[in-house]
């Protein structure tokens, strides 16, 4: 049973069920349309190039919106979180593929494999920071995600007929491998080749799907009421008996998980190298949940589609696109806090002004 | 022993003695105020209580439990509960999510029972829907549930947080300056909420208070603090006639 | 012998980090935000440097004396347009501008300059110094460490003995109060994004010449371990900058040169974490109490 209240509340603090079927809709129904127009041919190659990569991107986002939303606070390694399940997925799929052929077996596999490492980041890392907030939260998360991609990056693995080779740091010393059957998996900073193409566009809506309803229910219940007092009054919420240490760690854990499970199927569909998932993905990534509109996840998703799709489709933009990022991080923080623009946004929008004053 | 045993607890900033050697006797069912003039530690007193400031010395037992030195979350969870002097509301939930959240911990369910929308989830929603719908009438706020509380007039606002500190079903309930910023008539009003609050919920009330007028209408024992310590303790006709006490209101 | 030559580099590192730093620890004390984009100002300062001495053929001095006017005016100009607005904001909105300025500033560059990086000519003509066959201490480290030490001095005298020092030392402590005994609190937000931004320009001509060359992200990374480095020593504390600064320069070239090129940064990133873990406040730093 659904409560039928009259929603006078803006999407940031509450979405109904009515509101989250809105997102839904919207997610199946651009995907589809999109997979419609590639079968039919009007939109090019190029398009469909971009549709696995945005799923990846809008489950990054609105995990990242988790953290930064609804918990408030900035997290600056969302795709550190992305590199481990990117990396532990490409591993289990390369080593596993002959063991395993089946598709349908290795893949879910690797997936869960992926997030659940992912996830483990997420508290392994949680659980340090739980003592600190806002900027230093922030400057230390960006530190993890940095020394995550330089862990990858010194990781040296492959295999022969007697097993697995690892080495941290150097390369692996040929003259210990059986050279007859040696493969190598990982070769430090080198692109990762040999990954099956798992990832199929289908599969990848799916989990937008699956991500969009583990979050946007996450949000709607006890536990993301919890989160959001905590983010909107950390000392009453404290006062009110609620527990900070578990909630952070609940954040940090799901939001980890996705951007573990989103670098998996990315992983599963291009070609992989660790300096892909530096900072400055983290960085995009949090551009779209700021054009998202904070808080919301179906701003996050619609962000995400847009800022990601347009750069790649009006070429002309493409040398811009990092400047267009960094003008619509500060020109939405100026806005959301500047009074007039509030009232000018409450006149074009009568309802909502309606909505708004009591 | 009384319902709250506060036995001489004190805490320094930087050398500065800001409360020392507080002690408290409320017995259960009792209004009790805790006044003075500005600055004389009334809310470092609430922050000691309620564990934001870790006493230096003493000991703080309510009905039976000693919770000296537990953290703010504990002492909540073990019947104690507050509002703030400057409101501190979820500004940004509903006001009915607001009092939701104070039921966190009575209507328990797990996080993946809420992802799932298991049948607990629903029944737990239900449940504290009709709790907090219920508290909401006790403040008059029931019509103005699904407003953001950030919206709330100033007066409902407070309101709204004593309504949040009850449905954390307290032992004790401490409010820091629940009159402050209201004109006489919203005073009134409020004096009116708190006896009903008293009588209904059957409430052990513990307030900072400025307002004279509110404190001599409805506190049966008063404690009166200047510079941190205790200058008088007793009951309210008696307190509020005492010498000490008027020189440390009105001056010499 | 090496070692010594490894630390004394290290230190030259680090004072650069310390100067650096110093701009992220006065503008943290007093406007209570950590500006991002310190780091892309150095980078600025070192195009400009890199620009006047190459391009424009001007003499060093001149050019360094550009490059802090260039930095100083954007400085200010930043703080003006995209934080002065956020004074009252949240904390989450302002670190997002901030790094919303830092991209700017980066992507600003590498449309102007390009993304390869230039060579940049030291300015620093001293010979190196020759102890023994194996330990030498080139010029710039030189220049580097006095350069630093003698800012480190004057920048302390300044904010103790002066009133705009004084006007400083009030705002960080209480914006409010501050305002209230008449000290005009932008005008000395201001005077401290010049001074950081200055500082930077300075720093910004010393990297370069350390490190013979310059691209749009030249300032991203010494800038989030000068932040660090801030982090270390104790936010707020210009002493702790100093010390914070130096130690993780030390730290960089010990690890680089003992334990691993690849991993040096992580382990500064992995110095940061603990000292957050153990001393969050840094060494020299003092502990704040949030008003309930």
């Amino acid at each position: 049973m659904e409560k039928n209240k009259t929603k006078r509340v803006s999407g940031l603090a509450r979405p109904a069920f009515r509101s989250k079927l809105i997102t839904y809709v919207l997610a199946a129904g651009f995907f589809g349309v999109s997979a419609l127009l590639v079968q039919a041919e009007v939109a090019g190659s190029l398009y469909e190039g971009l549709l696995i990569p945005m799923c990846c991107y809008i489950m990054m986002a609105v995990s990242l919106n988790l953290t930064v939303g609804i918990l408030g606070e900035l997290s600056l390694g969302h795709a550190g979180f992305m590199c481990v399940g990117a990396y532990v997925g490409a591993v289990f799929s390369i080593v596993t593929r002959t063991a395993i052929p089946s598709a349908w077996i290795r893949f879910p596999l690797a997936l869960l494999l992926g997030g659940l490492t992912a996830a483990l980041f997420g508290v392994v890392i949680g659980i340090p920071i739980l003592r600190l907030r806002g900027d230093y939260l922030a400057i230390v998360t960006l530190a993890f995600g940095e020394i995550i991609r330089k862990l990858v990056e010194n990781l040296y693995i492959a295999v022969d007929a007697n097993g697995l080779h690892f080495s941290f740091a150097k390369a692996i010393d040929p003259l210990s491998m059986d050279l007859a059957t040696k493969k190598d998996i990982l070769n430090g900073p080198m692109a990762v080749s040999g990954i099956p193409r798992d990832t199929t566009l289908l599969l990848a809506v799916l989990f937008v799907m699956l991500t969009l309803f583990v979050v946007m229910n996450l949000i709607d219940s006890r536990s993301g009421r919890a989160i959001m007092a905590i983010r909107d009054n950390r000392i009453a919420a404290e006062a009110t008996g609620i527990s900070i240490t578990k909630h952070k760690l609940i954040v940090f854990t799901v939001s980890a998980f996705f951007a573990g499970l989103a670098g998996v199927l990315y992983a599963h569909s291009s070609t992989l190298k660790s300096t892909q998932f530096d900072y400055n993905l983290s960085i995009q990534i949090l551009v779209f949940v700021v054009l998202g509109g904070i808080g919301s996840t179906r701003g996050a998703m619609i962000a995400t589609v847009i800022l990601y799709a347009l750069p790649e489709l009006l070429r002309f933009l493409q040398d811009y696109r990092m400047l267009v990022y960094a003008i619509v991080l500060i020109v939405m923080m100026l806005l959301n806090n500047n009074a007039r623009f509030h009232q000018l946004k409450q006149t074009l929008f009568q309802r909502k002004a309606k909505e708004e004053t009591t | 022993m009384s319902f709250l045993e506060v036995t001489n607890i004190g805490i320094s900033f930087g050398g500065l003695r800001a409360v020392d050697d507080f002690c408290l006797h409320i017995e259960k069912g009792e209004l009790y105020g805790l006044i003075g003039p500005n600055g004389a530690g009334k809310t470092t007193v609430f922050n000691l209580l309620t564990g934001v400031y870790k006493p230096d010395r003493g000991t703080i037992v309510l009905d039976g439990e000693n919770l000296t030195g537990k953290s703010p979350i504990e002492i909540n969870q073990h019947g104690m509960a507050r509002t703030f002097q400057n409101i501190r509301l979820f500004h940004n939930l509903s006001v009915l999510d607001n009092v939701k959240v104070g039921l966190h911990n009575q209507i328990p369910y797990s996080a993946l029972e809420g992802v799932l929308r298991l049948p607990r989830y629903r029944k737990a929603e239900r449940e504290m829907d009709e709790k907090a719908e219920e508290l909401l009438e006790v403040f008059d706020l029931q019509g103005e549930k699904d407003y953001l509380s950030s919206n709330l007039p100033y007066g409902k606002q407070r309101k709204l947080e004593i309504a949040r500190a009850l449905a954390t079903n307290p032992k004790l309930l401490l409010l820091d300056e629940p009159a402050a910023g209201m004109n006489p008539n919203e005073t009134e009003e409020l004096m009116e909420t708190i006896q009903l609050v008293r009588k209904r919920f059957d409430m052990t009330i513990l307030l900072i208070e400025h307002d004279m007028k509110l404190v001599s209408g409805i506190c049966e024992e008063l404690t009166v603090l200047n510079f941190g310590s205790i200058l008088a303790q007793g009951k309210t006709s008696q307190v509020l006639n005492n010498p000490d006490v008027i020189t440390a209101y009105l001056g010499e | 012998m090496s070692f010594i030559s490894f630390l004394i580099s290290g230190i030259s590192l680090g004072s650069i980090y310390a100067l650096i730093a110093l701009g992220y620890t006065m503008v943290y004390g007093i406007a209570k935000m950590l500006n991002f984009a310190h780091g892309d100002v150095i980078m600025v300062g070192g195009f400009v440097v890199f620009t006047a001495m190459s391009t424009m053929q001007q003499p060093v001095w001149l050019s360094i004396l550009m490059g802090m006017v260039v930095c100083t005016v954007l400085g200010v100009t930043i703080e003006k347009i995209a934080y002065k607005p956020l004074r009252n904001a949240s904390p989450l909105s302002v670190l997002i501008t901030a790094i919303g300025v830092s991209y700017l500033l980066q992507n600003l560059a590498l449309l102007i300059f390009g993304s390869s990086s230039q060579t940049f000519q030291s300015v620093v003509s001293l010979p190196p110094i020759r102890i023994t066959e194996t330990l030498v201490i080139t010029g710039e480290t030189i220049v580097t460490i006095i350069t630093t030490v003698v800012i480190m001095v004057g920048l302390t005298l300044f904010i103790n003995r002066t009133k705009p020092g004084q006007a400083m030392l009030a705002v960080s402590e209480d914006r409010g109060a501050a305002q209230l005994m008449g000290v005009n609190v932008n005008g000395t937000i201001s005077l401290t994004f010049a001074i950081g931004s200055a500082l930077a320009a300075v720093a910004g001509v010393l990297l370069c010449s350390m490190y013979p060359q310059i691209n749009a992200y030249t300032g991203q990374m010494p800038g989030i371990k000068a932040f660090i480095a801030a982090v270390f020593g104790g936010i707020g504390s210009i002493p702790g900058a100093m010390i914070g600064g130096v130690l993780l320069g030390i730290i960089e070239n010990l690890s680089r040169a003992y334990i691993s090129s690849q991993l040096s940064d992580a382990i500064v990133f992995a110095v940061l974490i603990l000292m957050l873990l153990i001393k969050p406040t840094g060494i020299l730093g003092r502990k704040l109490n949030e008003k309930v």
